[in-house]
């Protein structure tokens, strides 16, 4: 085991590799969680425990139920069945904003870009608890004109950070496709989530960013937030992940560390493919 | 007959003056605070509302009725204060249920509140309150036997004098009496005022989440904003500054009847809107003067071209096709603009471009 992992990290990299297995201190544990589209099966998640403090890939292949699953968790989707708890707390009565305002954010894999709101604007939007916010101290504005400072102060530092200042006054709406995912992820931070659900963040960024944003993934992790991402590309899964889950047809078939999960034969069967398995020289 | 002889019948000062008379009333103060409760709703948090007359019967029925029984003591500002209550209610009443909807459904519940609310103020049932089919002709306060008219046009007025109740103020045909040019100020103050309070609003932390709401609902919730509140707010703001435009209206005529506050108002406040330019911030304003100018010029510029003809006729129209014909050149016109200027006269040119994107 490398020796330069933190005390999170070792730990979920020491729990059971099986289906639901219990991780030693769960941000997030889902209980029979169901969701079914007509005939469609979509999400049947019986039990799953999301580790704090690390990074948590969600693999699978498409139709899977990923999206499906966290819009479930969030709330942007009602389930049949099942509870979930965040922090302790019991989230599965709650709406999407109460949701987010407890800490845990999403992404979303079709971008939601505020395109007549400038790119600051966007970004200032998802800090939380903001004083004028609130209608009547709106029109107070000695009472959130310190508060605003300091959102504006911390989302030029994220805009630094994920590649955005030169297009800080811009309507958010002549971003490219790329740069909306950025700003995206960027935006959730705001909130300082201490969970956050990212929906396929890397799909369409430049390689050579998606380098640079890895390493504010981990940054991230190093700084205690938790990370749950969907992501397709093997290579920024392999590297980044400290545990995956593998979903298939709505179930979690497998979990484990990179190295489990990659020579784990029910996995290469439903999604990685034999290619894979050779790639990485496993019998 | 030649075209000089036709310029020769004109009457330029009425055709101008009459025209910009039109669009400085307090009518037109009225149109422009719907517009500026509508820019609210429609502008900044993107809400259809359809039925802007609500709220404005709301208003002026809510403060005639209290007048005229005397329940606050014949007070017009409680009055007034018990019609944007009104207004409030009516505002809850359809945003309850229908801001958990689809946005469609918003449009389809306001118009519907409309009609509902005109229908049943004609109800005979309710002749001893709203007057029914007659309306309250003069609102009154039936047991101190004051009217509204002149409590605020005469009592309240300092510009009418007792000893000259006649004298006009203003020049040219812009000449006002006194009456007319006190409900002006008031009713242009009262706009001044909720467009500031709107453009404050919206230039606050409060503004940044209503109009992160217009352009997608799911972003908002997924960092946490509570999107059915605010839009509940949104819609009981804008609602009573439409309340006020009824209560502004009603100031000035001094009665209420159940046929001013048909649909067609409402469409006239979204053509005000249109026309001056959504999100904007004094769109409402230039929008109401320039509806009521275009309206006016229009009519009297046929008027005059009809008159001035040997045979009454232009074009195969007559005197009394006039008050049609200035509709449809404003309709003709708004579809004009709709091609050349989509934001409207005050709206940001870039932000209609992104839609395309
Ligand atoms: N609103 C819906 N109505 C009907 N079926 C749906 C709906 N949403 C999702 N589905 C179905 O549920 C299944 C899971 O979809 P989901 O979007 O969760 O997949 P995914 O794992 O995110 O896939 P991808 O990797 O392609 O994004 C799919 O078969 C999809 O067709
Ligand atoms: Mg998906």
């Amino acid at each position: 085991m490398p020796a330069d992992l933190n005390a999170a990290q070792q730990a979920v990299r020491t729990a059971d590799p099986t289906p639901g297995s219990a991780k030693q201190d769960p941000i997030l544990i889902i209980d029979e969680v169901s969701r079914s589209f007509g005939g469609l099966q979509a999400v049947d998640v019986k039990r799953l425990e999301v580790q704090r403090g690390v990074i948590t890939a969600f693999i699978g292949p498409n139709g899977a139920g990923k999206t499906t699953f966290f819009n479930l968790l969030t709330r942007f989707d009602d389930p049949d069945t099942g509870k979930w708890q965040f922090n302790g707390e019991e989230l599965s009565g709650k709406l999407s904003h109460s949701i987010a305002q407890a800490g845990m954010v999403r992404t979303f894999q079709l971008t939601k870009s505020l395109g007549k709101m400038s790119v600051m604007d966007n970004m200032m939007l998802g800090a939380q608890d903001q004083k004028g916010e609130s209608l009547f101290s709106a029109l107070v504005k000695g009472s959130w004109k310190s508060q605003e400072r300091a959102v504006e102060a911390k989302a030029t530092e994220l805009l630094g950070r994920f590649n955005l200042s030169h297009m800080r006054d811009e309507y958010a709406a002549t971003l490219s496709g790329g740069q909306r995912k950025l700003l995206e992820m960027a935006r959730a931070l705001m909130s300082e989530p201490d969970l956050i659900l990212l929906d396929e963040p890397m799909a369409g960024v430049n390689p050579a960013l998606v380098q640079s944003l890895l390493v504010h993934v981990e940054a991230l992790r190093d700084e205690g937030v938790s990370v749950l991402f969907i992501e397709h590309d093997m290579d920024v899964i392999m590297g980044i992940s400290d545990w995956i889950v593998v979903l298939a047809e709505g179930r979690v078939i497998a979990e484990g560390t990179p190295e489990q999960v990659s020579q784990n034969n029910v996995v290469i069967d439903a999604y990685l493919g034999t290619s894979f398995a050779e790639d990485e020289g496993t019998p | 007959m030649s075209n000089l002889q036709l310029l020769a019948g004109f009457d330029m000062s009425k055709l101008f003056g009459d025209s910009i008379r039109a669009g400085i009333n307090v009518q037109s103060a009225a149109f422009a605070l719907g517009a500026v409760g509508l820019n609210l709703h429609y502008g900044f948090t993107g809400l259809l509302n359809v039925g802007m007359v609500a709220f404005m019967a709301a208003g002026s029925y809510g403060m005639a009725i209290i007048f005229t029984q005397g329940l606050l003591g014949g007070s017009i500002l409680l009055g007034i204060l018990g019609g944007l209550v009104f207004a409030t209610i009516i505002a809850l009443l359809v945003g309850i249920p229908a801001l958990r909807l689809r946005s469609d459904y918003l449009a389809i519940t306001t118009i519907a509140i409309g009609e509902v609310m005109r229908i049943s103020f004609r109800s005979r049932r309710l002749l001893d309150i709203t007057g029914g089919p007659f309306g309250l002709p003069s609102i009154e306060d039936r047991s101190a036997d004051i009217s509204l008219a002149d409590r605020i046009g005469r009592d309240w007025n300092p510009l009418f004098n007792v000893d000259d109740p006649t004298r006009t103020f203003g020049f040219w045909k812009l000449a006002f009496d006194g009456k007319t040019l006190w409900l002006m100020i008031i009713g242009w103050t009262i706009v001044v005022l909720c467009s500031l309070l709107v453009w404050k609003l919206i230039q606050s932390p409060w503004g940044r989440v209503i109009k992160a709401i217009r352009e997608d609902e799911d972003a908002a919730r997924a960092l946490g904003k509570n999107v059915f509140s605010y839009k509940l707010q949104s819609l009981v703001i804008g609602g009573c500054i439409g309340a006020l435009a009824g209560i502004v209206r009603t100031l000035d005529s001094g009665f209420v009847e159940s046929n001013q506050f048909k649909p067609q108002t409402t469409f006239f406040i979204w053509t005000v809107l249109i026309l001056g330019g959504a999100a904007s911030k004094w769109g409402p304003v230039l929008g109401a003067f320039l509806f009521w100018f275009i309206l006016v010029f229009f009519e009297e510029l046929l008027r005059q071209i009809i008159s001035s003809s040997s045979d009454m006729v232009f074009l195969g129209l007559e005197a009394n096709d006039v008050g049609r014909m200035r509709l449809i050149i404003m309709g003709i016109m708004l579809a004009a603009l709709m091609v050349w200027r989509p934001q409207g006269i005050l709206g940001k040119k870039e932000e209609a471009l992104l839609d395309a994107r």
